[in-house]
């Protein structure tokens, strides 16, 4: 199981700034190993962002996001308290959730 | 014949098989994966395998990339716009070994803003494709030099 994610969703304004830090190798599969063999493509191509539970936000990923992807964006309406769930799966079909309470 | 082990081994595998979908939720299965867009080699492949138009450049897509970025590894870009109706956003990077680096969907619950990090091969533009729900297609789009590139090699 990978590390967890680093999710941080701070209240601006009306809406909230929420940032997501990932934990993943994000291999391209262009990458050779010391014995020259190519190091097959594994990477997040999945995500999707929750807001009490119902669907904020989405994203499908190839391999050229950066290694632990970041990812940052702003919600609307957003009090103190709501819940921000992320999820991911990757290529091999490994996901993880994350959760943080907006603050 | 059928031994007692090889009967156990079976039920043993089909077992995990039936753990495995039942671990899958119908909403993380990727309905709509699309493995072509994101083996596409160009800007203009990338954009027909995402079934858009060919895009117009707009002024009401704010891009930010730097101008440089002295590690092609973690490029940090970000894009926003008041355009209203865009549903999705997507990464292109034209020099990439495959272009497209990602797509954003956004419901209107969130602004249509996002900040990422890509990974970038070369010297190359970099675009930022808007699509809105009635099948407007726009774009804005930025060179970023690239010192150190960060694709394998």
């Amino acid at each position: 199981m990978s590390d967890p994610m680093r999710i941080r969703a701070q209240v601006q304004g009306s809406g909230a700034v929420v940032r997501v830090l990932m934990s993943h190798d994000m291999e391209t599969g262009l990458r050779k190993d010391a014995a020259g063999r190519p190091v097959p493509a594994w990477h997040i191509r999945d995500l999707s962002v929750t807001l009490n539970g119902a669907a904020l936000l989405r994203a499908r990923w190839g391999p050229s996001l950066s290694r632990n992807p970041y990812l940052q964006f702003g919600l609307k309406d957003a009090a103190g308290g709501d819940v921000i769930g992320v999820d991911w799966t990757d290529t091999r079909g490994a996901r993880r959730h994350d959760e943080t309470v907006i603050g | 014949m059928q031994t007692r082990r090889d009967l156990l081994a079976r039920s043993a595998a089909l077992a995990a098989l039936l753990a495995a979908g039942a671990a899958a939720p119908a909403r993380a299965q990727s309905g709509g994966w699309n493995q072509a867009a994101f083996e596409t080699k160009s800007v203009d492949e990338s954009l027909k395998a995402l079934g858009l138009a060919k895009p117009v450049e707009s002024k009401d897509i704010v891009f930010t990339a730097p101008d440089i970025a002295e590690n092609g590894a973690v490029v940090p870009i970000g894009v926003s716009t008041a355009l209203p109706g865009v549903k999705r956003i997507a990464f292109l990077v034209e020099k990439n070994p495959t272009t497209l680096a990602g797509v954003f969907e956004f419901t209107d619950a969130v602004e249509t803003s996002v900040k990422t990090r890509i990974k970038m091969g070369q010297t190359s533009n970099v675009l930022a494709v808007a699509i809105t729900g009635d099948g407007k297609v726009l774009y804005a789009q930025k060179e970023v030099k690239v010192t150190l590139g960060g694709c394998g090699g």
